[in-house]
This record gives structure tokens, sequence and C-alpha cells, in this order.
């Protein structure tokens, strides 16, 4: 019969069977990472800022005349958790179509971003917000009055596409 | 007959057929924008250019051959448009080579200049025929950097159609359409070249009753509808294929749904009956009923109400209040809404198991909504085949509609079953109805019947059933279900979007109401058992089968055999019509 051995009994050598010595060095990385600067951060009091490049919660591009969207749908068909639900209605500004219900159910999406790249309005993008807590599923179904952030507020992930997209 | 070649491939076809329709019999699609099977040639969009020529022939008469021995062909000077050349013997034809696949480049490249590319915008998007060859024929880029031309984006042809001058691509189908089928000439192009666009003559407004399939066949989104503007992109609904029950015709149509909700109708090919087209009576008409003030489960009266019950409940009610009358005390009113299905275990639960000869059905008759095309005076899609499954007035024995309003106040009628139809809409009948003992009602919508009715008992309307309708030509149609019932969910086949398939409990778009209703011939035969009847019909195909088996005139027909044909005619089902080539100008894609 071919048995390959591979025991911890193998594997170590005298020093380390005695075990004492090895406590000691093992001590000795936890004494030395005491006096480096600590890689944690105090989240809530500190929190990190994330660049253009971070896929946080999706939202919807405002402007100053209203939402860029036009409620064409293409987020919520490409969209691979089915995440999204668009109902659009017509409207009498120049761009006809408009969207009277936006949600985005944070329960289904897997912050793919897929639905930013596909939208050929720019109007769906991916923010920098991380910080998504519910204390029960209808309240993570965000609607419109949730999802529009003001485009002052988005402008480092407009850059990022406006570059690498 | 001419022999031509397409492609390499050899066809015989008849003399006098231009190639694009040659072809299309052949299952060769030719791509083309303006021209459309159902209308006359126009020849405007040049999409359908394709390359043609001749074998060439020597001084001698012989062929001329290559060094491989094929024949040498000579092609035409130039391309020849497919829509408006006629075959000729031996005619070569090369609808995917170099020059022809530049030609449409070029013509697909022309027709984008001026094309505003709003697709996110247009509700013929994911439809389009412009899109599809946009991605088949197209470079995927624009050299035009000039202005666009800009037209009226939103005007009102007539009262159910929009225009948008803008996406317009000048085919004329809609100007042939109104000019030839709708018969109401009052379309046309108006100014010249790229500022070339679709007016109304002044005064006139595109009202006809047939208007709304331009949008159909309008090969962008240059036509919408008015009603169904926005509400929905067509991947988000699916189709069923359906029948329209709006009059006595039996158009084929296409069901659109999302989210178990009706959102729009469509027509589909069957050239043996409505060819391309419905009317927008249908369009606008026959999807509102299923969606809204719908009875969603079985109710019986207690006091002045009619509390929500379940189904064991309601039909032990139903059979326990007939019971207590003479079968002569009892009439049973079929309806012209119902299928075959329906109406045939009506008469027989009629005959033989309350062993009453009062049995009769209320016409929907509407000489005003009569034309010469589509629309016919019966509004119900299935008076002639309710008559043949036995729904029908026995004159020796019997009473008729004519009578019963009589009857009642005479008391000789106490209790009456009514399947499907709102009688009390006739005030002769409300007021007759308000003194009988005892109502049992099959309604899938609230209505004046029902307010009357002591037992409901709730009844899919055409959108949720299977089953076969049979219309004015005795045509037999399958009509299946495109809308879930709590009882149909989960049957085979049913079509369903996407957001229909995957939604979950805490989707919100998820959450269209599955209504407990059910078809009307399992309701009867509930009751039949009550009285012992012992029928065990698993689903409709099994009552259908029943139906071509007892029934001389439907001897021969099968489910599958419906489908196949497109429907069939009474007795004759050994030889079904041709189904021939069904043309579909431009659909969602299977996705």
């Amino acid at each position: 019969m071919n048995v390959t051995k591979n025991t911890e009994k193998d594997r170590l050598n005298f020093w380390e069977k005695l075990y004492l010595p090895e406590i000691a060095r093992g001590l000795g990385l936890t004494l030395k990472q005491m006096f480096k600067p600590p890689m944690t951060r105090q989240y809530p009091e500190e929190r990190w800022e994330p660049t253009g490049s971070y896929r946080g919660r999706p939202v919807l591009v405002l402007e100053e005349d209203g939402e860029r969207c036009v409620a064409c749908s293409l987020c919520s068909r490409v969209c691979p958790a089915l995440a999204i639900e668009v109902q659009a209605a017509e409207t009498t500004k120049e761009k006809e179509r408009y969207p009277v219900k936006f949600e985005i159910n944070m329960l289904r999406c897997i912050y793919c971003g897929f639905c930013e790249e596909v939208c050929p309005e720019e109007a769906i993008v991916m923010s920098k917000d991380y910080e998504l807590v519910f204390t029960n599923q209808e309240d993570a179904i965000l609607g419109k009055d949730k999802l529009l952030i003001p485009i002052a507020q988005l402008q480092d992930r407009l850059e990022f596409l406006r570059r690498y997209k | 007959m001419p022999q031509i070649t397409i492609d390499g491939q050899r066809i015989e076809t008849s003399a006098g057929k231009t190639i694009i329709e040659a072809a299309l019999d052949n299952g060769i699609n030719i791509p083309h924008f303006c021209w459309h099977p159902g209308l006359s040639v126009s020849g405007n969009c040049r999409m359908c250019l394709v390359n043609t020529g001749f074998p060439r022939k020597a001084a001698d008469g012989s062929f001329e051959r290559d060094e491989n021995g094929n024949s040498v062909i000579g092609w035409g000077p130039k391309l020849a448009i497919a829509c408006a050349t006629p075959v000729a013997e031996g005619m070569v034809i090369d609808t995917k080579g170099e020059r022809t696949e530049h030609a449409q480049n070029a013509i697909m490249e022309f027709l984008l200049i001026n094309h505003p590319l709003d697709c996110p915008i247009c509700d013929e998007a994911g439809q389009c025929k412009l899109q599809e060859y946009g991605f088949l024929h197209s470079k995927g880029q624009s050299r035009y950097n000039e202005q666009k031309n800009q037209k009226d984006k939103r005007v009102e042809l007539g009262p159910n159609v929009m225009f948008d001058g803008e996406r317009c691509i000048s085919c004329s189908r809609c100007i042939r359409f109104a000019d030839e089928v709708a018969e109401q000439p009052v379309l046309t192009f108006v100014q010249r070249g790229d500022h070339v666009t679709i007016e109304t003559f002044p005064g006139t407004s595109f009202d006809s009753p047939y208007s709304m399939n331009v949008i159909d066949i309008c090969p962008v989104g240059a036509l919408t509808s008015i009603d169904f503007r926005f509400t929905s992109r067509v991947w988000e609904m699916s189709f069923t294929d359906s029948i329209c029950p709006g009059c006595s015709r039996g158009c084929n149509i296409k069901v659109g749904v999302r989210n178990n909700e009706i959102l729009r109708l469509e027509p589909r090919t069957n050239m043996h009956v409505n060819q391309y087209w419905m009317c927008d009576d249908a369009r606008l008409t026959q999807y509102k009923f299923v969606n809204e003030n719908r009875i969603s489960s079985p109710m019986i009266r207690s006091g002045n109400t009619l509390a929500p019950t379940t189904w064991e409940t309601a039909t032990a009610r139903a059979a326990e209040l007939l019971k207590n009358y003479k079968p002569s005390e009892i009439m049973v009113i079929g309806s012209a809404h119902g299928t075959n299905e329906d109406n045939y275990l009506l008469a027989k639960f009629a005959h033989s198991t309350l062993k009453t000869h009062n049995v009769d059905f209320f016409r929907h008759l509407d000489n005003h909504f009569a034309d010469t095309f589509l629309r016919t005076n019966d509004r119900a899609p299935n008076s002639h085949g309710i008559v043949e499954v036995g729904v029908k007035h026995e004159p020796s024995s019997g009473v008729s509609m004519d009578t019963l309003v009589e009857r009642i106040k005479q008391h000789a009628i106490k209790a009456m079953y009514v399947m499907g139809d709102d009688i009390a809409a006739n005030s002769d009948f409300a007021s007759a109805l308000t003194g009988i003992e005892c109502l049992i009602v099959h309604a899938s919508n609230h209505n004046a019947t029902t307010a009357l009715a002591h037992v409901v008992l709730a009844s899919t309307t055409y959108a949720e059933l299977e089953g076969t309708f049979t219309n004015m030509n005795k045509r037999v149609q399958y009509v299946q279900p495109a809308v879930a019932t709590q009882e149909n969910e989960r049957i085979a086949g049913l079509q369903m979007s996407r957001w229909d398939k995957f939604g979950a409990s805490n989707d919100r778009w998820a959450r269209g109401e599955r209504r407990n209703c059910r078809q009307n011939w399992q309701i009867i035969q509930n009751i039949a058992n009550l009285f012992g009847a012992d029928w065990n019909y698993s689903d409709s195909e099994s009552v259908f089968k029943d139906i071509a088996n007892h029934i001389g005139a439907f001897s021969g027909m099968s489910y599958n055999l419906l489908q196949e044909f497109q429907g069939l005619t009474l007795g004759k089902a050994d030889s079904p019509e041709p189904k021939g080539v069904v043309y579909q100008s431009h659909t969602l894609k299977p996705n």
C-alpha cells in the first residue's frame, strides 16, 4: 500500500516539538505589534471615505430641473438580482418619459454596478454610501425619495465613469 | 412555374409573385421596412435591395460554365428591390452577399441620419424593426456630425394614435393602411426630402375603428398607442396567444401581461379570420374587465350582503338551494361568453342532473357595432358554439329567454342558474329577478346580476381559462390562460414574464392578485357531483375530448390540432385549411 505520511510529528523539527520556545516567539510577535500604528478604525466616530471607484448603494442623479432618469427600465432588465422596479409615465417636458416609481430592493442588490453600466443617460450611479441598515424588509425597498441624490454629491463617481467607463 | 435560386437554394414558385413573397414562402426573410403582405407595394424604403442576375448564355445558346462547371451568373448592373421585382424563370438572387450587404448597410446609415435614437424613451424598443436591422445590418457608429432634423414629436393623428415625426422613417405603411384597409384615406406625406413628415388632411382625424393597427405595423416607434404609452417595456410582459371575446369574429390576439395584469392586446396573424388586424374597440375595452372590479372568491348571501366564503360552502349551498325546486321550476341560462367546454357541461348538468328542459342563453346583439370588415353584430365570442354543444331553447317543453320574464312573474320559474352573463343589465330582467327565490350566478365581475344573487360563484374571464370558442364562421379556436389564478398558477405552459416568474413575497413588483376563481365547467362539475353525478374531468382538454366524442360537428378535433392549424371549422376536422405562411411584421424576440 502506498501511503504518504505528512503528520504534524513529521513536519516539526526538534525545537518546535519542545513547544516552549515557540510560545515565546509568538508572544514576541504580539509585543512587536503593540508598538506599531493600529490597522483598525474607531467606527462610527472615525469613518472611511471611499474613492470614486467604490461601488456603494446605487442612487439616481438629481439635476436642477429634476431627475435624469427616463425610466427606460434597462437597469431593471439587466439587474441579475431583480432588485430594481421602474414604472414609467408621461410628462410634458422635452424628455417625454419619467419614472413615476423607482424602487431598489437593497436586500436583493448585489452591488455589481450593471445598472450603472447599462444606463444610457448616466442617471443611475453607484454612490459611496455603504451604511445600509434596516430593521424590516419593507424599509429596505428604497423609493425615489431616498434614491435621488443631488448631482453635486456624486461628482467623484461621475468623474470616475467619464475617465474609465 | 418559374424556378428561381435564392442564396443557392432552388425554389419553385408561381409566376407573378415578387422576390420577397417567394422568399417568405420558403422561409427566407429579406430585410424590409415598407413592404407588408396586407398592403400594396410601395417600394420606398429600399431596405429589401437584393442582387439579382441570370445564368449567362454563350452565343450558341448553351449556358456558360466556369472551371468548376458551375454556370456563370450575369449579375444585374444595379440591385433590385425584392418587394417590387417579379420573379422570372432562372432568376438567381443573392440576399446575403457582399454587394447586398453593402447596400443594406448604406440604407441603414441613411435611415439613421435623422432618426433620434431615443430608444430609452421609445415604446417600440425591444420589438423595433429599425433596432433589429440596426443590429444586423449597421456599422454601429454614425459618420453624421451635423444637426439632426427637428420635427413635431407629439401629434395626435386621431383619438388613439400618437405620431412622433422624428422617429418616422417615411415607409408609408400607415398611409397605405388608412387608404386600403381602414378605408379612411386621411393620412398623407407633406414636405419633401428630409423634411418629409406625415399629417392628417386639414379638418380630418384618423379615427377609423381600425386606426390602432398602424401602431403594430409601424416598423419604428413613430406611431404609439395613447392608451398604452409608457405603461411597460415590451420585454417585461409575457405574450400569450388568445382569442378576442369582443365579438363573434374571434380575432386572434396576443395578450400582454405583467404582474398578473393585462396591459395590452395585439392582433395575431390568422389569414382565415382576422388576417393581421383587430379593431380598436377590442384593444381598448377587452382587457380592463380582467384587471378591475373582479369577484375574487365565491360568495353567499347573508341578509343584504354577499359574504366571501370557501368553494366547499358555496357549492354546497348552491346544491342545497337547487334541491328545493322541481325541475320545471329551474331555469338554466348558458353564456355565449363561456367556452364550448363550459356550456357543454352546463347543458349536461341541466339535462341529466337537474333534468330541466328550461335551458337557453342570452344573445348580445348590437347592430351598431357591426361593419363590413371585422366587427360583427354579435358581441359574444361563442354564440355558435354553445348551440352546438346543447345550450339552446327546447321549443316543445322549455322556457325561452323571450318568455322567461313572464314565467318568473307567474312564479312558474322560481330558481335560476345563470352562467356568466349579466342578464340584469337588461331592465326587464332586473325587475323580474328581484322577485325570484333562488338565483345562482357564475360571474367574473361585480354587476347588476351578482347584486341580486343568492350564491355567486367566482368564474374566470377569457384570459384565465383554457378552452375553445366557435366563431361566426363555425371556426373552433383555442384559448389558453394568460393571467394566473390560484387555480391555474401551476399549470404547465402558462407564459410568464421574468417578473412573474421570479417574484418573491417581499417584492412589490410581484404582488398582482391571484384570484380564487375557477373555470365554469369546474364549478358545474363540483355542483353536479353533489347531486351524485360522479363526473371526473381533470382538465379542459378532457371535457373537450368528451365533446369531440359525443358531438358530431366536433369529431376529430383536439387541442393539439386546434393549435397547429390555428382553429378548425366545425365538421371539417379531417380537412383543415392550410395555415400558410404566418407573417408577423415585428415582435418581441424570445428572451
